[in-house]
């Protein structure tokens, strides 16, 4: 969902003059949307600016995005950065599994809550 | 391995969790397209995340229990703020993969810093913006959206990164 947020907020900009890229893991969110630039990591969710504690290739990473301010010839442009997860992709299999529940404990009960917020308010018409 | 279809995944595992009715994901068929006004070593540049990055030991802006956040919203930080005085309260990422003790690897400020005094950009905005995630598209478009580029304007944005987690 928040590849969806970015994706609708960088829309917004460029509608509004304002040129944006989008470093993505979930690519085919932001493509599905629809944004002007994107530089897709093909990491686990939450490192779309590299792996944790590698500086040199988190700065590759974000210099190839801002890259793309300047080399994109038009919407939709999608570059891949060329890096693979050091641990390996078993990550892939794994992630949105029943064997591997994406929320647990605290944060599945937050999502809960957060969705019943949702749902409330805009029954109130305050949305 | 080819790359995660996010969209296919998620269908399948809320519906094997009991949720029959598929999440509606945004979808547009134009796509707008602006184009920088002055090389990027000239332009400033702001970065804005969903990543739920806070600021340690502050009055911060927003508490993570608002209801008001829940349905979105969009808070500055100072982009100077020392790095190991940042963290997130984002729940929703691999963790079995990954982890987020790293702010760097969500939210680049200390990179963006590094390329501004190498000259690839002229300067980072003097903000960076957070945006929470709401389940309505209209909200995130009609609110949240035009608060970030009215704070980028004032700022004198050229153009925008952005990094969801």
């Amino acid at each position: 969902m928040c590849h969806q947020t970015v994706s609708l907020v960088a829309r917004y900009l460029e509608e509004n003059g304002l040129p944006t890229v989008v470093m993505s893991i979930a690519r085919d969110i932001v493509e599905h949307a629809g944004v002007p630039r994107c530089l897709f990591v093909d990491f686990p969710l939450g490192n779309p600016c590299g792996e944790p504690y590698q500086p040199d290739m988190q700065r590759q990473i974000v210099a190839m995005a801002l890259d793309l301010l300047e080399t994109a010839d038009g919407p939709r442009t999608t570059v891949q950065a060329p890096f693979k997860w050091s641990k390996g992709e078993k990550w892939k299999e794994t992630i949105f599994t029943e064997e591997q529940p994406f929320l647990e404990g605290e944060a599945y009960d937050n999502w809960v809550k957060s969705k019943e917020t949702y749902r409330q308010r805009k029954s109130e018409g305050k949305l | 391995m080819d790359y995660v279809r996010y969209i296919d995944r998620t269908r399948a595992y809320y519906q094997s969790q009991g949720y029959q009715e598929p999440y509606r994901w945004a979808h547009f068929e134009d796509v707008p397209f602006a184009r920088l006004t002055k090389p990027l070593s000239e332009c400033t540049l702001a970065l804005v995340s969903t990543s739920d990055v806070a600021v340690r030991d502050d009055n911060v802006e927003v508490q993570k229990t608002d209801p008001e956040l829940m349905v979105g919203n969009v808070y500055s930080i100072s982009s100077d703020t020392p790095t190991d005085r940042l963290y997130t309260r984002q729940e929703h990422y691999d963790r079995n993969a990954t982890h987020l003790d790293d702010v760097n690897s969500y939210f680049p400020i200390t990179r963006l810093h590094e390329l501004a005094a190498q000259g690839k950009i002229a300067r980072i905005a003097a903000r960076a913006h957070g945006v929470y995630t709401a389940y309505s598209h209209r909200k995130t478009l009609t609110v949240d959206a035009p608060q970030v580029l009215k704070r980028c304007r004032e700022d004198g944005v050229d153009a925008v990164i952005l990094t969801p987690v």
